[in-house]
């Protein structure tokens, strides 16, 4: 088994907690996993990318090859299309769709989520409003993390145990929040596996 | 702060950075004390240096540069106990000085500096490459190629420190620097006991002495190069297949295994990721120990019909390789552009060094959609500065805005395009006094009260001197905002008198806030001290945005512990 994971952002979207939270509870399942990130100049208002490598066997360091991703996973439209060479021809680009506006030419939105529908395999979630929904957008990257885990080889029982612990010390609204935010966005993702 | 803390396991396997195995790896060598100066991509290092040294009565300080940080290893070195010195590249730059001198003395207790270099400057002006260095200092240098090896490596090289009475270098680079993995730790050594050196010449670098000393690390040579020629962290693998030496007459070389593959660091992952496409494993020495295997590569290349040589940085391997006179052999690598020699390397263009053809994919839609640069963030009081400054400096038909290294040097992009300059830490201020001698009126040099801090102040020693036509503006937001707000070594109370006590004319010397709300005061103050045909600084203070909801942040939760 092996799993390549793009992670796609603004900085301050919380790309990196996405990641986290993910390859923490592939660890805890005795699972491989390999999370990179870029910090400097990157980290504020500016593009992110993080790769997420998951295997059953060794992982030959930080950076997917390209056309080999099985996911892009982004927390907006425009960042979901920049690193589309990655993604492997049948892999899945899982994106929020509400666009994070802060360069004087972004893009059309709606362009860009046709663009995004039109591949073979993406999921557009609503990030944004599941997350106001269940008490925060800061939950928005802890529905992205929902609408992924039903691709993943994880239990989801696995990542709300880690999320209670992550979120602990944040206290017990924060935690239930983000929890609501995980089941939204699995639901949304696919309504049978929530 | 790295969100590490919450994936560590009572296991003795923890998922960490490369910088972070550094750290821990040094913890469990004995480390008595460690120093620093941020900077990406090593700052995680001592992030969790200053995280978890403090149960364990280790010393871990922040610094005012890099040199400093160096000179202070070198003291807890000398009297017996371990020590840890953690920079960028260009910080080794800075501490140039300390760290080949120190190579000449007997190091005593073990040093290790481990420095990140940063491939493709995703946070740097340059991308050197710190082995040059240590090739230079003629001492040990250890190369990770992951996050295990990084933990493991870092104990070792405080060993071999004090085995062969040199500092040892142990370079990461950006992928392996900010990338998590497993890595499990063994049970920590205890520190060494305080023994100060018996041999007080040997730290003594009067020529008389010095002269010997050199002798002495000229002769070590011999044992360095006996420690790589063995160490398990450069391994050679023939396949039973790969001796071939008659396979001059097999048209393909990766088939015919006359291709022979050396691979340095990290750049092994990158090889073995295309390892199980190719129809035939090539003959490879892996390198992780410099100064160089000289044997295994020559026991190598004695097998092989051309050798690719695949190395993160620079071409510091190949160019040993080629030397000047013509190779027996074929050699590719950076040189040869079967890899390019800028940027950093990545699994397809090792691939297609390989000869292996591109993977199918998806359309790359990168250069179809508009770039997102960093920015300032919202509310950053950088932004007021610039504003204040612009409007200075409007009307003046030549002027000159010299700058430094920090979130300010966003100032060069638009919408502000407010200054001209950023080359190393510090250098605005030498510059600025540098186009005032040459004749250019108005001239400003801006720069962040951690990087004045850092070089700022001896340059602007210069200037008062001289007492040049220039102002100084300097950008205090209280922290070091870039690396991601770490404490400057003076608070921002401390910067006025120390500036007063240089020698800066009081009545050229002002302290304003940096608010929307101010920003015409700030312009009036900066355009009379333009108008001054003298040294001038203006101190432009509020706090960093960003520091400031850390602060709010950490607050809270510790009310929350409280309670």
């Amino acid at each position: 088994m092996k799993l390549d994971i793009v992670l796609a952002g603004v900085g301050g979207q919380g790309v990196v907690s996405l990641g986290v939270v993910i390859a923490a509870t592939a660890q805890r399942r005795g699972l491989t996993v390999n999370l990179s990130e870029v910090h400097g100049m990157a980290q504020r208002g500016g593009s992110v990318m993080a790769t997420l490598r998951i295997a059953d066997g060794p992982i030959h360091g930080a950076l997917i090859p390209a056309g080999s991703a099985d996911f892009v996973v982004s927390t907006e439209p425009l960042e979901a299309l920049r690193h589309l060479d990655l993604l492997s021809p049948a892999g899945t680009l899982v994106t929020a769709s509400e666009p994070h506006v802060n360069l004087p030419n972004y893009p059309d939105p709606k362009e860009l989520l046709e663009r995004i529908r039109a591949l073979p395999n993406a999921v557009v979630v609503d990030g944004m409003r599941l997350a106001r929904e269940a008490g925060g957008v800061k939950a928005a990257n802890l529905v992205l993390v929902g609408a992924l885990s039903d691709f993943l080889p994880l239990d989801p029982e696995d990542i709300e145990d880690y999320i209670r612990e992550r979120f602990a010390k944040k206290g017990a609204d924060i935690v239930e929040m983000n929890l609501r935010a995980f089941r939204a966005g699995r639901e949304s993702a696919c309504p049978t596996a929530a | 702060m790295s969100p590490t803390a919450t994936l560590t396991e009572a296991r003795t396997s923890l998922l960490l950075m490369g910088d972070e195995a550094v750290a821990q790896g040094a913890i469990d060598a004995g480390l008595s004390a460690a120093y620093a100066y941020p900077g990406t991509p090593s700052t995680e290092a001592f992030d969790y240096l200053l995280a978890h040294a403090g149960a364990d009565g280790i010393v871990a300080s922040w610094c005012a540069n890099e040199k400093t940080a160096y000179e202070q290893a070198l003291g807890v070195s000398m009297v017996g106990r371990r020590a840890l010195v953690v920079m960028k590249h260009v910080g080794l730059n800075v501490a140039a000085d300390p760290f080949i001198n120190s190579a000449i003395v007997s190091i005593h207790g073990g040093l290790v500096v481990a420095v990140a270099d940063d491939p493709g400057m995703h946070s740097s002006q340059n991308e050197q490459d710190t082995r040059f260095y240590a090739d230079f200092a003629r001492v040990i240098c250890l190369e990770p190629a992951d996050q295990q090896e990084a933990y493991d490596m870092t104990r070792e090289a405080f060993e071999l420190s004090e085995r062969f009475g040199i500092p040892v270098v142990v370079r990461l680079v950006t992928r392996l620097a900010h990338s998590r993995a497993s890595v499990d730790i063994r049970p920590p050594r205890p520190q060494k006991p305080l023994d100060k050196t018996a041999d007080p010449n040997s730290w003594i670098l009067l020529p008389a002495n010095a002269r010997k000393l050199w002798r002495q690390l000229l002769d070590t040579q011999v044992e360095l190069e006996g420690y790589t020629e063995n160490s398990a962290y450069n391994p050679v693998s023939y396949s039973p297949s790969s001796h071939s030496p008659n396979s001059r007459n097999n048209p393909s070389p990766l088939e015919n295994n006359a291709l022979g593959v050396i691979t340095t660091g990290i750049a092994r992952g990158y090889y073995r990721e295309n390892l199980p496409e190719l129809e035939s494993r090539p003959p490879h020495l892996h390198v992780g120990a410099y100064p160089l295997p000289v044997g295994k590569i020559r026991a190598l290349a004695s097998r092989c019909d051309a050798l690719l040589v695949i190395e993160e940085g620079y071409p510091f391997l190949e160019r040993r390789l080629r030397g000047i006179l013509p190779t027996p052999i074929e050699i590719r690598g950076k040189e040869s552009l079967h890899l390019p020699l800028d940027g950093e390397l990545s699994p397809d263009l090792v691939r297609a060094a390989l000869g292996l053809p591109t993977r199918p994919r998806l359309e790359a839609a990168r250069e179809s959609l508009p770039a997102r640069p960093p920015q300032l963030c919202r509310g950053c009081p950088h932004m007021d500065s610039f504003d204040a400054l612009r409007q200075a400096l409007n009307g003046y038909e030549c002027s000159i805005v010299s700058a430094d290294i920090g979130c300010y040097t966003l100032g060069a992009l638009p919408p502000y395009q407010a200054i001209e300059s950023c080359v190393c830490m510090g250098a605005s201020i030498g510059m600025a006094k540098g186009a005032a001698d040459a004749g250019l009126h108005p001239v400003v040099s801006v720069i962040g009260d951690s990087t004045f801090l850092h070089s700022g102040v001896t340059p602007l020693m210069d200037a008062i001197a001289a007492d040049t036509d220039m102002t100084l503006l300097i950008l205090d937001n209280g922290t070091v905002g870039m690396t991601g707000g770490q404490e400057t070594i003076l608070r921002s109370s401390q910067l006025e008198p120390l500036i007063l006590g240089l020698g800066v004319a009081p009545e050229h010397c002002h302290v304003l806030e940096a608010h929307p709300r101010k920003v015409d005061a700030l312009a009036a103050a900066l355009r009379q001290e333009l108008e001054h045909r003298g040294l001038s600084v203006v101190i432009a203070v509020r706090e960093c945005i960003e520091h400031a909801r850390m602060r709010t942040s950490a607050a809270r939760k510790e009310r929350r512990a409280a309670s």
